[in-house]
């Protein structure tokens, strides 16, 4: 198979991907969901990932994320070979380094928000005062510290969302990847979190990669990639 | 991955699992209700074989001897004539007082009797005592009426025999083949074999049956328990004698062997086979478990939780659940059987002994760890799968 000319971005690659493919078995036939994909994302850049449904859009963030495993190709983030890391260091890996927030919040309904915040934080050698310290510094960034000990149920969507992004950014992540983070909520609550991801991005330094259906949502990226049977056109942020 | 970060992951996902329950109790009492089941009725069995042991062993002292016909392996076939009697009984490490050996002759046959909680008739032992066969039970004492007069044809009843049997009321007349009885008390015997029994006068039941002057059994009081082989080395040195010689508890943990090895085959194999069902239940009950958070668990394993804990903690919810249906299981039978008199028949004797299940503390344990047991085994391939479930596919889960 050809390389495809690798869709670059000035400055230093956090995220280098080179000839991905990923293929599915559905029963007897084979899918080809990302077809020979290149891309560089530099560190600190905002990047919008659209495309019609089953353009590979998601599956492109889960492989970034250390979700899923390419069929072929290879994936580093910060120079490091993520497609060949074994499954339990691929786990350590993205407790260290990527940050998720997901469409619907995927917030544990039983634990309070400081408690959904803390999770990621119980994979680290951190004592308990240090945890709440840091989960009580993410609750503030996102504006609900007075909401700490509310359960999801007892908050609004865009409130739980808020509490997602608190949880993603908590261990101070390398990649913040987003799953339709607005694709739950209303115009204004989406609005909300974009802004609070334009924060993260410019305050921050955040390197960001949200998958979206929404052109007002990907208007607040730098770079818009648009992904259509599992291939990558570039369009401006 | 240090050990604090380990033994968070499994106690927040334990934790999880565990706060969960609540919206899931239908199916989680399926998991219990099935398990404490299983559990109540290995714990009844097993209560059985105890209470049958602890009617035996209360029965046995090691410083009263049971002197037998060598070679017969019970009272029934066993035959003593009056001179091996009196060559027997000045034996020494037999115990004597100022009224001669402490000795009881007896005779031990088998009459028919109606169950109260059948009708149906059993095998009751008919027993006729040497003067000095009360002073050689532990706890003996006339509880209603009065000891038989020697040379009547008078019966005194077990407190056991009285309580599961009909006919065999105080003052009424039984009938067994030719030969007329009256009931004339009722004697308890610290809750040995001996409360199983009907006693009468063994010269009584010596001439009824015929038996001209021999006994079946000679029990004698020792001087000590460690007498028995002074006895035994005695009996068997006299040409004149051919008897066997062992103490009375020796005797009933003989007796007691066929039963209780009956009653832990027939146990085991009940406990086993529901045990399979058991765990079928538990099995349901953790594959809804787990389905109905597998986004849950997809979330925590996208954060980076592993999938060690994730097992891990399924398990532990489900050893949970079983043992809490070994704990529902142990209280029912021990509140609903603990102390209950039954009847069984004693394969070595031939006749019903009466007993009350006993729930020792033992048995209980027994219980609760096959709980745990099936627990763990219902939990583990649904933990299994939970661990190995794609995490993106888990993620999209409603």
């Amino acid at each position: 198979m050809n390389a495809a000319p690798a869709v670059a971005a000035a400055g230093t690659s956090i995220v280098r991907i080179r000839d991905l493919v990923k293929d599915y078995r559905r029963g007897a036939e084979t899918v080809r969901v990302l077809d020979g994909l290149s891309l560089d994302i530099r560190q600190g850049d905002f990047v919008a990932l659209m495309g019609p449904s089953g353009s590979g859009k998601s599956t492109l963030l889960n492989l970034i994320g250390g979700l899923d495993r390419p069929t072929s190709g290879t994936l580093e983030v910060e120079g490091l070979r993520v497609d060949e890391l074994s499954a339990g260091s691929l786990g350590r890996w993205r407790a260290d380094h990527v940050g998720f927030i997901f469409q619907m919040y995927n917030l544990l309904p039983v634990l309070t928000a400081e408690r959904n915040v803390e999770l990621p934080l119980l994979l680290t050698n951190l004592d308990r005062e240090q945890r709440m310290r840091r989960v009580a510094a993410a609750l503030k960034l996102v504006g609900l510290e007075h909401r700490a000990r509310h359960r999801p149920r007892e908050l609004s969507g865009g409130q739980e969302q808020r509490v997602g992004i608190a949880r993603a950014i908590v261990t101070d992540p390398t990649l913040l990847l987003c799953d339709e983070p607005t694709g739950d909520l209303d115009r204004k609550s989406g609005d909300e979190i974009l802004d609070l991801l334009q924060a993260l991005n410019r305050e921050y330094g955040k390197t960001i990669i949200m998958v979206t259906h929404d052109p007002h949502a990907a208007e607040r990226a730098h770079r818009v990639i648009h992904l259509d049977k599992g291939m990558l056109s570039e369009g401006s942020g | 991955m240090s050990l604090r970060a380990a033994f968070n992951q499994l106690v927040t996902v334990t934790a999880m699992n565990l706060r969960n329950l609540p919206s899931r109790v239908g199916t989680s009492l399926v998991a219990v209700i099935g398990i404490g089941g299983v559990v109540a009725v290995l714990v009844s069995l097993l209560s059985m074989g105890e209470g049958f042991r602890a009617a035996l062993d209360l029965s046995g002292r090691d410083d009263v001897a049971m002197i037998l016909r060598g070679g017969s392996p019970d009272e029934l076939s066993s035959s003593i004539g009056r001179e091996q009697y009196n060559a027997i009984v000045i034996a020494p490490g037999i115990a004597r007082d100022g009224r001669g050996p402490i000795v009881s002759g007896e005779l031990y046959s088998i009459v028919d009797l109606p169950m109260r909680s059948t009708g149906t008739g059993a095998n009751v032992p008919l027993r006729g005592v040497g003067e000095r066969g009360p002073e050689l039970r532990d706890g003996f004492r006339i509880v209603a009426g009065r000891m038989f007069r020697p040379g009547q044809d008078e019966v005194i009843v077990g407190r056991g025999a009285f309580s599961q049997f009909e006919n065999i009321d105080l003052g009424r007349e039984v009938k067994w083949g030719s030969q007329k009885w009256r009931v004339v008390g009722v004697f308890e015997a610290g809750g040995s074999v001996s409360e199983s029994e009907v006693w009468t006068d063994a010269v009584v039941l010596r001439g009824v049956y015929r038996r001209g002057n021999t006994v079946q059994i000679i029990r004698a009081q020792l001087t000590s328990a460690e007498a028995l082989p002074v006895v035994r080395a005695a009996l068997e040195k006299d040409p004149r004698l051919n008897v066997s010689v062992r103490s009375e508890k020796a005797f009933y943990s003989d007796q007691s062997r066929i039963l209780l090895a009956l009653i832990k085959y027939v146990g085991t194999t009940i406990a086993v086979l529901m045990g399979v069902g058991a765990v079928f239940a538990a099995l349901n009950t953790m594959y809804s478990a787990v389905s109905s958070r597998t986004r849950e668990i997809a979330t925590l394993r996208a954060l980076g939780f592993g999938a060690a804990p994730v097992v891990t903690s399924v398990l532990l919810e489900s050893a949970v659940l079983g043992l809490l249906g070994g704990v529902v299981g142990g209280l029912l039978v021990y509140f609903g059987l603990n102390g209950y008199q039954a009847t069984t028949l004693n394969f070595g004797s031939f006749s019903q002994l009466t007993f009350a299940f006993t729930v020792t503390p033992r048995l209980l344990v027994t219980g609760l760890g096959y709980s745990l047991i099936l627990g763990i085994v219902g939990g583990l391939l649904p933990g299994i799968r939970a661990a190995r479930m794609p995490v993106t596919t888990g993620l999209r889960e409603l």
